[in-house]
């Protein structure tokens, strides 16, 4: 079963036809190339896939697309504008807080949501918030740091 | 624009497109005209394949090729049998399914759904047989056997020609190592200790799932876009199979998702190329979380360890067995186990050993090449009765271990000579940092019925030897540096310290290095990377390959300005004359009397079975670490916390501080995953936890509040700018750190991995009865 939904993706409203149960992620990835976020456990536990649905982290595996109708989302590929990056990205490079990258889209976009959140976390909340994103590397205490960073700027 | 350094941290260069999510991996990949490949897999342990029939599910609408047996078993151009050490692995089952998830055949199609479709209408009968489910089952006399016999590669790695399998059993390899005389060792011991240390099966969990795209060209030319550790080997293997010479083959490597070992030797690669081959058109094929688990696991290991010991704490005999279980199929679990058998008596002089290591067949899926290769396994064992005997003999664990360790010059069990052999500095420096001389002060600080402890470990490890290393870099006409290199970044930053390598030795800015993607037809041949090789490797040939292109240009200027060699010198990227100096675009135009033409530095570096004084060598370099845990033990529950842990990191040289640190903290975590969570869980040969929701990883949340990541600097000879290779050490003394820190906590000795609190529990228990 086919429908039409209609999304902004990083600002740009979009309109589309997808099966009923095609993930938001598939969507994004194969339909709209914004491949960025990944797929890693497919069950809604590594926040490899993170997006922004409405400025809310969800995981774009577990979520039907169908769901994400009439709803903003952004990805990695809209942080930032092409001649300076989002803070956040900034502070990944700077402080070390990726080594394969395939979790860093994920993590990003998680942060920017705790700090549009609580633009003043303390430690233990950026961890809280950040528990549900995994980095097989072991950027974690890197991954802080950069958060932190991003925190004392604001 | 800042010129290029060694010692110094640089902005990663592959930071800015995978911050913006723009890196490629394979997944994120499409080849025109590609189809969709899936695995059909075996839901036995170990059975006999009666009869397979494919005809329902080639009829699906959208199916290409259904791959099975008959078509790799009569197919005059497939060679079924491969392997990287014994030819024990066929593309897709022939005889037998000998574990859960064997691959038994696999389907193209236009889509993921088409495929899905046509695997359920593939009928296969099996006759389930009895299975060997553990090291146990495995090694008893008339056990079933996994594989009735195993075909030998007719050429593959020399330093393991020796070693094959035992006929009539399910051993697939025996690793010896003998010295002094084990006897007269245990005569004149004092006291004689005799511990089974055991760990279980674990996984990688790369984010990045195993994948490949494949595309065969009708005259039998094979191109795969591969996540693999090893391009050229691939490319070996894919030869062989495929029977065509290895220029016809090449492999593409994009960034991996991270590695960790499991991606090294053939995966997905040879059923890709199959299912391309038999459906005229390219294949794509992408693992889902559950099928990595069935792919490539760590060996699961039972350890026995008798060790000898004078009153004064000197270790004068050790006798080992070591049993690695290697799955249904060897992989590389012979070299695992003789590496396990070359680090039995860990990094300490003993004089009187033997040692015996076995890899083991059993009905699981295979285990290979994990971070730390074989040594996690040993050093759980040969450094939790370290702390067994330093008990026992009063004697303090950080002493005993200098008392014992390797200094400079000392022999190795190999009977070759260490060098550049920082353990000892590694010890004191995770000690000092860990608080170890307050100890007793911090133990006794109780509250209620909390205790703290602490605890270290260390390690030696051999990086793969004889191997090969090429690189070419090419100077360009505006005097910007290509690199070409056969090293796949994995998340290890390799191609920021080959560019500051090369950059370094030329004087050229980072900004205008590039180093190239791996293509086998374009970069030349490099055996792998993995066993923490590829800063000493891959670059000392690319320093090689740049000292290469000096020496061009410096015979350029002395024949095009007729100044003579020994008055012509290099600095910061200028090179320098007698009364003045030029730029190197300078000099390439005078060669080329045009802006054009290319200057090709070539670099070799090949090490081999014996060093340059002619003595034995089983490593071109020495790994040593040290590693140190502070926790906190709750008597009431045996919850534990890990309050602080600290590695110290034999590194050679630093070439990029954050680099080193960030290899360092991200190998105690993965450590602290092995030491506290991660376990493969079975039930009758069934997997019960391959997802991550049950197997557990390491999170935020479970770091404790200080990663100390130490560098300590002994310089290899042989290396870049001194450098060794770091990737793998700092996991290896985790585990054994945290349970010499329990035992130091509360008095309980855990000898089978992971620590849980239910174990520590029951410990507590039984030490309250005794």
């Amino acid at each position: 079963m086919r429908k039409a939904i209609t999304l902004t993706v990083n600002g740009r409203e979009r309109g589309v036809e997808v099966e009923a149960r095609t993930t938001l992620l598939d969507l994004v990835r194969e339909q709209f190339g914004l491949t960025g976020a990944k797929l890693g456990c497919d069950i809604q536990v590594c926040g490899a896939c993170t997006l922004l649905v409405d400025g809310k982290p969800v995981s774009a595996c577990s979520m039907l697309a169908v769901d994400a109708d009439g709803c903003a989302v952004e990805t990695i590929e809209g942080l930032g504008s092409k001649d300076k990056l989002h803070p956040l990205q900034e502070a990944f490079m700077e402080f070390g807080a990726l080594q394969c990258g395939y979790c860093t889209s994920g993590f990003i976009l998680t942060a920017k949501a705790l700090l549009a959140e609580n633009p003043q976390p303390s430690d233990a909340q950026i961890r809280d918030y950040l528990a549900g994103n995994f980095c097989r590397c072991g950027c974690y205490q890197e991954i802080m740091q950069a958060v932190k960073n991003v925190v004392g700027e604001s | 624009m800042e010129l290029a350094d060694i010692g110094k941290t640089f902005r990663r260069l592959d930071y800015l497109t995978k911050v913006t999510g723009r890196a490629q991996y394979l997944a994120d990949m499409n080849v025109p005209g590609m189809l969709h490949g899936k695995i059909l897999r075996s839901p036995y342990p170990h059975a006999r394949i009666l009869r397979i029939d494919a005809s329902k599910a080639e009829k699906v609408p959208g199916v290409m090729a259904v791959l099975t047996r008959d078509d790799i078993l009569h197919d005059e151009g497939i060679e079924p049998f491969y392997g990287p050490v014994f030819k024990d692995q066929t593309i897709v089952a022939t005889e037998k399914v000998r574990h859960v998830g064997d691959p038994v055949a696999a389907v193209a199609a236009l889509t993921i759904d088409a495929a899905e479709a046509a695997l359920k209408l593939i009928e296969v009968d099996y006759q389930e047989l009895p299975a060997v489910l553990n090291i146990d089952q495995a090694i008893k006399p008339g056990a079933m056997l996994v594989h009735e016999s195993v075909k030998l590669p007719t050429s593959g790695f020399a330093d393991l020609a020796e070693i094959k399998p035992i006929d009539g059993t399910n051993l697939c390899t025996h690793f010896r190592l003998n010295r002094g005389d084990i006897d007269k060792g245990f005569a004149e011991a004092d006291r004689i200790f005799e511990d089974t240390f055991t760990l279980p099966a674990t996984q990688h969990c790369f984010l990045e799932t195993h994948a490949c795209i494949a595309s065969v060209e009708p005259g039998g030319r094979i191109t795969v876009w591969a996540t693999t550790q090893n391009p050229f080997v691939v490319r070996t293997q894919l030869a062989n199979i495929f029977k065509v010479p290895v220029a016809k083959v090449r492999v593409i490597v994009p960034y991996l998702g991270g590695g960790y070992g499991g991606k090294v030797y053939p995966k997905v690669e040879p059923i890709t190329v199959a299912l391309s081959q038999k459906a005229g058109r390219p294949v794509r094929l992408v693992l889902s979380r559950e099928e990595v688990f069935y792919t490539i696991t760590k060996h699961a290991a039972v350890i026995r360890m008798k060790t000898g010991v004078k009153n004064d704490g000197t270790l004068v005999a050790r006798e080992c067995e070591i049993h690695l279980d290697t799955g249904a199929y060897a992989e590389i679990g012979p070299r695992v186990a003789k590496k396990s058998g070359y680090t039995a008596a860990g990094p300490y002089k003993i004089p009187n050993l033997k040692i015996d290591s076995y890899s083991v067949y059993t009905n699981k899926p295979p285990a290979g090449a994990f971070r730390g290769f074989g040594v996690s396994q040993s050093a759980w064992a040969v450094e939790s009765q370290m702390d067994i005997i330093a008990a026992a003999l009063n004697i303090d664990p950080v002493e005993l271990r200098k008392q014992n360790g390797y200094n400079e010059g000392d022999k190795f069990v190999t009977e070759e000579t260490l060098r550049a052999i920082g353990l000892k500095e590694c010890i004191d420096q995770v000690a000092k940092s860990i608080g170890w001389e307050t100890r007793d002060e911090d133990r006794e600080q109780n509250r209620s019925s909390i205790r703290r402890g602490k605890g270290l470990a260390c390690m030696i490890k051999a990086t793969i030897t004889p191997s090969i290393s090429c690189a070419v870099v090419k100077l360009n006409e505006d005097a910007s540096l290509s690199i070409y290199s056969g090293t796949v970044e994995m998340g290890q930053g390799s191609e920021t310290v080959l560019a500051q390598i090369a950059g370094k030795e030329l004087g050229i800015p980072m900004p205008t290095i590039q180093v190239l993607g791996v293509d086998t037809d374009v970069v030349p041949y490099d055996l792998t990377t993995s066993s923490s090789r590829s800063t000493f490797h891959m670059g000392k040939a690319v320093q090689l390959a740049a000292q290469h292109i000096k020496r061009q240009l410096k015979e350029i200027v002395a024949s095009e300005y007729g100044v003579p060699e020994d008055k012509i010198d290099f600095a910061d990227g200028k090179i320098r004359l007698p009364e003045s100096q030029l730029d190197y675009s300078e000099v390439m135009f005078k060669r080329f009397g045009m802006q054009g033409g290319t200057l090709v530095g070539e670099g070799q570096v090949k090490t081999s079975t014996k060093d340059e004084f002619g003595e034995k060598s089983t490593s071109a370099f020495w790994f040593l670490a040290a590693g140190a845990a502070e926790v906190e033990v709750d008597l009431d529950t045996g919850k534990f916390k890990l309050l602080k842990y600290a590695s110290a990191v034999d590194v050679g040289k630093a070439l990029n501080p954050l680099g080193c640190q960030q290899q360092l903290a991200g190998a105690a975590i993965t450590g602290m995953g092995q030491a506290m969570f991660e376990e493969i869980a079975y039930d009758n040969g069934q997997l019960i936890n391959p997802n991550l929701v049950d197997y557990v990883l390491p999170a935020l949340g479970d770091m404790p509040a200080v990663i100390d990541s130490i560098a300590v600097e002994f310089p290899d000879r042989n290396g870049p700018f001194g450098a060794k290779g770091i990737g793998e050490s700092a996991l290896i003394p985790v585990a054994p750190a945290i349970a010499n820190a329990i035992y130091d906590a509360v008095g309980v000795r855990i000898k089978d991995l992971p620590i849980k609190a239910e174990k520590i529990f029951v410990a507590l228990a039984d030490l309250d009865r005794q």
